[in-house]
């Protein structure tokens, strides 16, 4: 019986190690794909005319700023939306709402998150541009704030969910410290409870950052997709083009091999690195301030 | 990666019209003719389409359709390898000098025509503009209605993606004005939407917009506010149609072409006979291209 049970110990340790390390061995080989179809680019295309305001490439004009730009004024507006709409639902949740008000509204925030962004999309297309044109008096409502607005609405169930479950998992010792000494509620919850809770509401945002950095179909149907430059303080109003909504809408169509293919690559590249860079800086923050905590702490 | 799809397509249906009847496989139909038919990215939906149809009337005949250009379907029917080449644009004097000089004489025929409809919002006042008004207002030269005797609104432009024939062809007829030397691009701010009815739907609901769309695709809400269209300030302005495609008065009409390697005989003439005939100009007009007459 010992020796059955030292020979599924050895089994199970197997699979589990084969998932933890093929997880790792997915994003390398994808990332080696992205580099091997997407550096011939800057073979066949000059760096400077890369970095170009122009994106036509059917007339070889690939200028990648506009997308560029395009994608960081979406994601950007769409945090605005997330961050403080997304903490302020999972404090809700966890420090105030009653628990049977909790058992409710949490599942039902779950559920909005499981919604298919096409169908994101559609909203935003019939109601949310229409309603945006109309009420702020722009020419078109397929801007890149209609985009920012659905992105919000994408990233916020995921925010609110594990935000929330970190607040919660917060011992109910602190508060009760907190309060003891006469602090008010609000007190305790900025100063006590979400400090402590900081890596998993971190890790929230960074989540959410993810979603809506990578968001393709939503943004597709909603920012009007035109390739201008969006570094204007106004260019929230007007449309965008992002470069996920570029992959999808052009890699159809697209000679395999050609020019336009490995630059297609080369924004999915760019991509990649900026989920990496928004990942590595949200876990050195995470990292620093556990440090910190365990030498006050020592 | 789209001639891919349209060879795993056309092998479908070379093999399901190989196995004969679904029904019987017992008894597989014998295949008396091959034919082999390429070309134009526009055509070729319509093209299978037509294939589906033929073959599931004609059992014995098996059509394999492939995408890739019309560039590339002329080339194919010059060096002998296709027996059907599908183009969008007629041939050129130098391609039909090439083709005679393999012994291969191509003829001509024009198997559906396409329109392309300029449209705006019912609310708008414009219903007519000559080409240059068209091509300066997606060019980016004029930006408000006022310019082409509207009201005081910004133009919205809309379009269709890059990689949308529909879109290349506007291009060069349209904005170019059919001059191959022109390099004007569409505005940096056209909105680039990734379907017809994203365009329908922004033009029904925004009374700044003007968009483009094949006559098929313009549902019937929109049918009064499609733009009469000039070839220039004199000329009569004209209502896309198939009445005034087929008699050339619309300007932004092109025909669709499939060329054969001589005159065609025995189960290639029957199928070329098939596509001009009612049936098959039905399948046309569903697609949203112009029937020939």
């Amino acid at each position: 019986m010992d020796k059955s049970l030292n020979w599924r110990e050895t089994i199970i340790t197997a699979v589990v190690k084969t998932c933890g390390y093929s997880a790792v061995v997915f994003v390398i080989l994808i990332f080696f794909f992205l580099l091997r179809e997407g550096l011939p680019a800057l073979v066949e295309v000059k760096l400077g005319d890369l970095l170009t305001t122009r994106w036509y490439p059917i007339e070889n004009h690939f200028g990648i700023l506009p997308l560029l730009t395009g994608s960081l004024v979406v994601t950007a507006g769409a945090m605005l939306i997330a961050i403080p709409f997304g903490i302020g639902t999972a404090v809700f949740l966890s420090e105030i709402a009653p628990r049977w008000m909790r058992e409710v509204l949490k599942p039902l925030v779950e559920l909005l998150g499981g919604l298919p962004s096409v169908v994101l999309g559609f909203l935003g297309i019939l109601l949310l541009s229409p309603f945006l044109r109309v009420f702020l008096d722009l020419p078109t409502g397929l801007t890149a704030l209609a985009g920012a607005l659905l992105l919000g609405g994408i990233a916020i169930p995921t925010t609110v969910s594990i935000a929330e479950d970190a607040l919660d998992s917060v011992p109910q010792s602190y508060r009760e410290g907190a309060l003891a000494m006469g602090a008010t509620k609000w007190q305790t919850i900025w100063r006590v409870t979400l400090p402590a809770a900081r890596s998993g509401v971190l890790t929230a945002l960074m989540l959410g950052i993810g979603r809506t950095i990578g968001e393709t179909m939503a943004v597709m149907m909603v920012t009007g997709n035109a390739p201008v430059m969006a570094i204007k303080l106004t260019s929230i109003f007007s449309p965008v083009r992002t470069m996920t909504a570029t992959i999808a809408a052009e890699m159809g169509e697209v000679a395999n091999g050609s020019t336009h293919y490995h630059v297609l690559f080369l924004i999915g590249l760019v991509l990649f690195l900026i989920s990496l860079a928004v990942n590595i800086t949200a876990s050195s923050v995470i990292f620093k301030s556990r440090k910190r905590a365990e030498r006050v702490l020592s | 990666m789209k001639p891919a799809l349209l060879i795993v397509v056309a092998s479908i249906l070379f093999l399901s019209a190989c196995g004969g009847g679904s029904g019987q496989p017992a008894s597989p139909t014998k295949v008396s003719a091959y034919i082999q038919n390429k070309g134009s990215d526009t055509i070729v939906n319509l093209a299978l389409a037509w294939a589906e149809r033929y073959q599931s009337e004609h059992p014995d005949i098996s059509i394999s359709v492939t995408g890739g250009g019309s560039g590339t379907g002329i080339a194919a029917l010059i060096n002998g390898t296709v027996d059907i080449a599908n183009a969008s644009r007629a041939m050129t004097a130098d391609e039909i000098k090439q083709a005679k000089a393999n012994g291969v004489t191509p003829v001509e025929f024009v198997i559906s025509r396409d329109a392309i409809a300029v449209v705006v919002n019912p609310e708008n006042s414009v219903r007519r503009l000559t080409l240059q008004q068209i091509s300066d207002i997606y060019s980016g030269k004029i930006n408000n209605w006022t310019g082409v005797g509207g009201e005081d609104r910004p133009i919205v432009r809309l379009s269709r993606e890059t990689n949308s024939g529909t879109h290349v062809y506007f291009l060069q007829t349209v904005i170019r004005l059919g001059d191959s030397k022109n390099t004007t691009l569409f505005s940096t701010d056209t909105l680039l939407l990734p379907s017809s009815e994203g365009i329908i739907n922004e033009v029904r609901q925004n009374p700044n917009a003007i968009g483009y769309d094949g006559l098929g695709y313009i549902p019937p809400d929109l049918t009064n506010s499609v733009i009469a269209v000039a070839r220039d300030a004199s000329g009569p302005y004209v209502v896309p149609s198939i009445a005034t495609v087929n008699d050339n008065s619309y300007p932004v009409a092109r025909d669709l072409y499939m060329y054969t390697a001589g005159e065609p005989s025995g189960a290639i003439k029957d199928y070329l006979n098939w596509i001009l005939s009612p049936e098959a100009q039905t399948i046309v007009a569903k697609l949203g291209f112009v029937p020939v007459k």
